[in-house]
């Protein structure tokens, strides 16, 4: 390689050099506005906004959805297999929202520390398979994919 | 392969052996994907669209990466067909980018609830396609093609950064999208029936980018080299 293209490629690599590090630090000075959620946990732990609306993300407990009243309102806890908060929801729920599924909902906590939610999404974990498998699996006693590696 | 009459021609010989091999893997990749494969356990028919936008999502980092490693050509080496073959393959990037958007979209709304959210691997890949945008919206901004070359090979490379984000973003942030379900490493989180397709479908969108890659590389080449007697005697013959 000749000095000139030894000198340029140098250049262009200290370039990129410095845009990460520039786009590292500005990235992590941005952790928390990138996180698109917070655990049960982390309000156990008081680091969620109070007063304002932020996103909880946890596993559905199985066995405690309910219907209380008529009409759309729904009830259930969200747990992180640690801590758990108490989420109320009136509004159309999307197709995956079960029990044991990983959702996030996006509100505030009222007085009583149950979460309000105006908006619950559900999320998809990376796990793909034919029904008859899960069927198979679940009467093997294997543990639920939706709790595996990810948590939610 | 660098001069242009040379590569002119040895891509026009290509080209029908390509399409014929993108037809071949586009019809089985779609045939494996939207009939052969069993439907997901918790999804249904639904997640099918994911034998298009996982190929394509890969596509529109890939073919980012092709587009950086010919800046660095560009700039280190001053070679005119790396300028060539990074401007020619952007609009392939951009559109796959943009189905990839589009499908994960619409399969976010019935699944997620939403159609968009603004978490980390959603918002990097937008930003990937404003990144294409940007490139074709310089190359075409500077008239003069040499120095316009040099300038979006800088921002090619630049934008760099953004693909690792793009990767990681799901274990790096809480995110609403899933995390990888096929990974060099890892045994994949899907069985081969499901997964094959997938792969396969991602060696025919890689197929059609060399096909799409080759197509735009001739325009561009009869354009810029207008002047030059090799493309005079190609008209005239």
């Amino acid at each position: 390689m000749t000095p000139a293209r030894k000198k340029r490629l140098s250049l262009i690599v200290l370039m990129v050099i410095g845009v990460a590090v520039g786009v590292g630090f500005a990235l992590q000075s941005l952790n928390e506005n990138i996180m698109f959620f917070f655990s049960p946990a982390d309000i156990q732990a008081g680091k969620a906004p109070a007063n304002k609306d932020f996103r909880v993300g946890g596993v559905v407990v199985d066995g405690t959805v309910s219907r209380p009243g008529e009409g759309l309102t729904v009830e259930f806890d969200l747990t992180d297999n640690d801590s758990t908060v108490k989420v109320k929801y009136t509004g159309i729920l999307p197709d995956l929202f079960r029990e044991g599924q990983g959702i996030i909902a996006n509100g505030r906590l009222n007085a009583q520390g149950d979460f309000i939610a105006q908006e619950v999404l559900a999320k998809h974990d990376e796990n793909y398979m034919p029904p008859e498998v899960m069927e198979a699996m679940k009467k093997s006693g294997q543990a639920m994919p939706s709790m595996n590696r990810n948590g939610i | 392969m660098g001069s242009p009459p040379h590569f002119y021609r040895f891509a026009g010989r290509w080209l029908p052996w390509l399409t014929g091999i993108f037809a071949i893997f586009l019809i089985v990749g779609l045939y494996g994907g939207l009939v052969m494969a069993p439907p997901d356990y918790q999804q249904g028919e639904s997640y099918r669209i994911i034998f298009v936008h996982v190929p394509a999502a890969w596509m529109s980092m890939f073919i980012y990466m092709v587009m950086a490693s010919c800046g660095i050509i560009v700039l280190v080496w001053r070679m005119k067909m790396a300028e060539i073959v990074l401007i020619s393959s952007a609009p392939v990037g951009a559109s796959f980018t943009f189905l990839a958007l589009v499908t994960g979209s619409l399969w976010g709304k019935p699944m997620w609830g939403t159609y968009w959210v603004w978490d980390a691997r959603l918002t990097s890949e937008l930003i990937l396609l404003f990144l294409y945008l940007g490139v074709l919206g310089l190359y075409g901004a500077i008239d003069d093609k040499r120095v316009a070359g040099r300038a979006v090979a800088i921002l090619a490379i630049v934008g760099m950064v953004n693909i690792p984000i793009i990767h990681y973003s799901v274990d790096w942030w809480n995110s609403l999208h899933q995390t990888a379900s096929l990974t060099k490493f890892e045994k994949p989180s899907m069985p081969p029936s499901m997964y094959v397709p997938i792969l396969i479908m991602a060696l025919a969108f890689k197929i059609y980018f060399v096909l799409a890659l080759f197509q735009r590389v001739r325009a561009e080449l009869l354009y810029r080299e207008r002047n030059s007697r090799w493309v005079e005697e190609l008209v005239q013959s």
